[in-house]
């Protein structure tokens, strides 16, 4: 066993881009839930995310090209989930799991021709000075382009369901959506809209581990990390700053222990795998016992009565 | 009259299988207060909801000051000058008075702008209000506040206000007709819906009255009486309950001390309560919505488990029995909301029957259901009730609602109950079932069963109730003879104006 071979600067820029996909998932799982609608499809959007970009980066050259890819993929799937829970008023429990499965298996068709294949890589972040510091560079200013646009998405999110008009009417839709029809705003027209955004921020996660993380393709390739998002939103109560913090704990802990595994450290293995997700959850369950505020609205569907 | 401020003229509306409207027309002059009264499925709703804009008339036309007025959605209507206060508050519990209000506004000014806006208007008409605090917090009586200053700060021209009155204590109602009459001054319209009369007599300048979506007569409320106004509503002379002599026996059921916390972050948590109730009596328990009335049925039913001896049926403590074990020592209960607890909605009658009057009417051998026996159940309540349906297969979803009360309150008193516990059970029934439901309440009592009868309706408890009580943040008032309470003795029990000052300007 040899813990002097673990570099803490490398740990924590690795950390980072280990949370970027379940970021991207949950924060865009998080304004559609706002809005009182619960999709469990993150992981299928995800994993077509990943194959769409991931072959749009192939065939392009792009890795950018392919994020755009994803996202779209990804908005596109979840506007199979929206004609169904918001014009066809299906559960949204079930049109939520069979899209997971819908994407797990539509995914593996279309990514059969690119197993094995090497994705163009994403240029990394390269500041002079900035980016040559020691410990502050490698693990503030030497990342790729998409890390950065997860964190500005975070903040970004935050701002808006505080402090603009747009995210009180999400945050109503969501709360009550009798009484914002009442006040005459189109619950459906918002809600399509959060879960296209949704759709498109899975998407991203999903190819951010096909082009970045792993990278390469392979069938089922997101592992459960659509889930994590999901349960992250709940247990995060909801806060987008919590979301992160959620997120980088868990992208730390599925670090920290690949670098044990790989140091040897006696504990059996199976263990340190299931440790992210028991961490995770078990400190965002402590956090949330304050108060958990659930949207009122969530999962409810929405019917325009007379 | 005056000017005219809104006309309207032929306005129909039908839903499937329903006229709402059918060809109604009026005017609403200048600065009057207009009542439209109605019983429920009148057709009064569907009328405000096309002059705010939610719903399109099929036919028919309406002149705002002489020009046509066809408002496509609220946001055109309230840019018309138009405001609504709803009766089922369209509030969200979860944000707070400032926040509700920049949602129901077109150009909400900074937060904190509207913040001193709120204030400012909001001690003008004397209706005092914080505008940060999170209205799940807040009073029946606050969160009417939030709506009409949401009202106020867009400066309408009408004011639709819809059963305002209904979810207040009289002093709190005493507040609200001081404002409306200060609006009125100040040259504001006020559509104003009720079913309560002697409210509109004193209100109200001018009143429409709806039956079954037809505009059947208008009248001065001041120079006709109650009793004339309700004929026009109802069609037919209505004769009220009887009460009988009634002889109380010993008592049927006890409460004492009893706290059981709040279900739920919105939910109230009961505080020592105490209550006992003999045989052959009706007890009222009053009280403004959200005051604990859902928690002590559950508490009375059995849904709510407490200490063995804080419940008892006689001498025998049945705290820790569920609703079935009560069902069969005779504690039988009929919940407020008739769908979803009362009633499986997407069940049928029989199934609906069978689900409470399994164990007392046998309607259960060996784990078998007995189906014929259910069907001749649910029939008998059909008949003995007068519910309106075509049969016993049918959905309760498919009944109106005063139907699905009739039914729901049936399938209790057949089962001949040691005690009944009641909540609201007229609630949303037109004025003839609701005599009738409470006439069987009557009956029942004085059948010698004991009846705990929790409503909003004042005036209903005040007519079969021998004891009154009220609920106000989860406690009951000590019990008192009903006969000879003053609306301003039993307006104090409900917690006077749950300590909403009227601002002095």
């Amino acid at each position: 066993m040899d813990l002097s071979a673990i570099n803490p600067v490398l740990l924590i820029a690795s950390l980072m881009v280990a949370a970027t996909p379940l970021l991207f998932a949950a924060i865009g799982e998080l304004v559609v839930e706002k809005s009182g609608v619960l999709n469990l499809g993150v992981e299928g959007m995800m994993i077509i995310g990943a194959v769409a970009g991931f072959a749009t980066a192939v065939e392009s050259g792009s890795p950018l090209l392919g994020f755009v890819a994803a996202a779209g993929a990804g908005a596109a799937l979840s506007i199979l989930f929206a004609i169904l829970t918001q014009y066809a008023q299906a559960n949204q429990v079930a049109s939520g799991l069979s899209l997971t499965l819908f994407g797990l298996g539509l995914s593996a068709l279309m990514g059969q021709s690119y197993v094995g294949i090497k994705p163009p890589q994403m240029q990394k972040l390269d500041i002079p000075l900035l980016s040559d510091l020691p410990v502050i560079g490698p693990i503030l200013f030497g990342h790729d382009l998409m890390l950065y646009v997860a964190l500005m998405l975070i903040a970004a999110v935050w701002a808006v369901i505080k402090f603009t008009r747009i995210g009180l009417v999400l945050r109503a839709v969501g709360e009550n959506h009798d009484a914002a029809h009442a006040l005459g705003y189109k619950v459906v027209r918002i809600r399509i809209i959060a879960i296209l955004f949704g759709g498109a921020c899975a998407g991203l996660g999903g190819a951010y581990i096909s082009l970045i993380r792993v990278p390469q393709w392979t069938e089922g390739m997101t592992a459960g990390i659509g889930w994590i998002a999901l349960a992250l939103v709940v247990f995060a109560s909801w806060k987008p700053w919590r979301v992160l913090l959620g997120a980088y704990l868990f992208g730390g802990v599925t670090v920290v222990q690949l670098n044990l595994q790989a140091a040897g450290v006696a504990i059996p293995v199976e263990y340190l795998a299931m440790s992210p997700y028991l961490i995770t959850i078990l400190v965002l369950v402590i956090l949330s016992a304050d108060k958990s505020s659930a949207p009122a609205a969530l999962g409810r569907n929405f019917h325009a009565a007379r | 009259m005056t000017e005219v401020l809104l006309s309207l003229k032929g306005l129909t509306k039908a839903y499937p299988g329903v006229v709402a409207n059918d060809s109604v027309s009026f005017d609403i002059g200048a600065g009057e207060v207009h009542a439209l009264l109605g019983e429920n499925g009148a057709g009064k709703s569907t009328l405000v909801k096309m002059i705010y804009g939610l719903v399109k008339p099929d036919s028919g036309e309406m002149l705002l000051r002489g020009a046509p007025f066809a408002p496509n959605e609220p946001r055109q209507a309230r840019a018309d000058g138009i405001a609504m206060v709803f009766q089922h508050f369209s509030l969200f519990d979860a944000l707070n008075v400032a926040e509700n209000i920049a949602l129901g506004m077109e150009n909400p000014p900074k937060m904190g702008d509207l913040a001193s806006r709120i204030r400012e208007v909001s001690e003008a008409y004397g209706l005092p209000l914080d505008p940060y605090r999170t209205v799940g917090d807040l009073s029946a009586g606050e969160r009417q506040r939030v709506e009409i200053i949401r009202c106020l700060l867009q400066d309408p021209k009408l004011l639709i206000m819809d059963e305002p009155t209904s979810v207040l204590t009289p002093q709190e109602v005493e507040i609200l007709f001081q404002t409306l009459q200060k609006l009125r001054a100040e040259g504001t319209s006020i559509l104003y819906i009720s079913h309560k009369l002697e409210e509109i007599r004193t209100l109200c300048d001018h009143a429409t009255i709806l039956r079954l979506g037809k505009n059947v007569g208008e009248c001065i409320p001041a120079e006709t009486s109650a009793s004339e106004m309700a004929e026009l509503m109802v069609g037919a002379a209505l004769t009220p309950p009887m009460r009988g002599k009634r002889d109380l026996g010993e008592v049927a059921m006890d409460i004492s001390g009893l706290s059981v916390p709040a279900p739920s972050a919105f939910g109230t948590a009961l505080r020592n309560v105490h209550l006992t109730v003999r045989r052959g009596e009706i007890l009222g328990i009053g009280g403004v919505a959200g005051n604990g009335q859902d928690e002590l049925l559950s508490v009375l039913s059995g849904e709510v488990l407490t200490d063995s001896d804080a419940v008892k049926l006689g001498r025998a403590p049945i705290g820790h029995l569920g609703p079935v074990a009560r069902r069969q020592l005779g504690v039988l209960a009929a919940p407020e909301e008739r769908l979803g607890h009362a009633a499986a909605p997407d069940m049928s009658l029989t199934e609906n029957a069978m689900l409470t009057g399994a164990t007392r009417e046998g309607l259960v051998k060996n784990g078998f259901l007995k189906w014929t026996a259910a069907k001749d159940f649910a029939e008998r309540i059909i008949k003995d009730f007068d519910v309106r349906t075509p049969g016993p297969e049918n959905a309760a979803r498919s009944l109106s609602g005063g139907n699905l009360q009739k039914f729901v309150i049936g399938r209790e008193v057949l089962q001949r109950p040691e005690v009944l516990v009641v909540n609201q059970p007229t609630w949303g029934v037109d004025a003839s079932a609701a005599a009738a439901i409470r006439q069987s309440l009557l009956d029942l009592a004085a059948g010698g069963a004991a009846v705990i009868c929790i409503s909003q309706d004042l005036d209903e408890l005040m007519e079969i109730s021998d004891t009154f009580a009220a609920l106000n943040e989860g406690r009951l008032s000590s019990p008192r003879p009903a006969e000879g309470l003053t609306v301003e003795e039993i307006g104090l029990m409900m917690g006077g104006a749950h300590g909403m000052e009227v601002a002095h300007v």
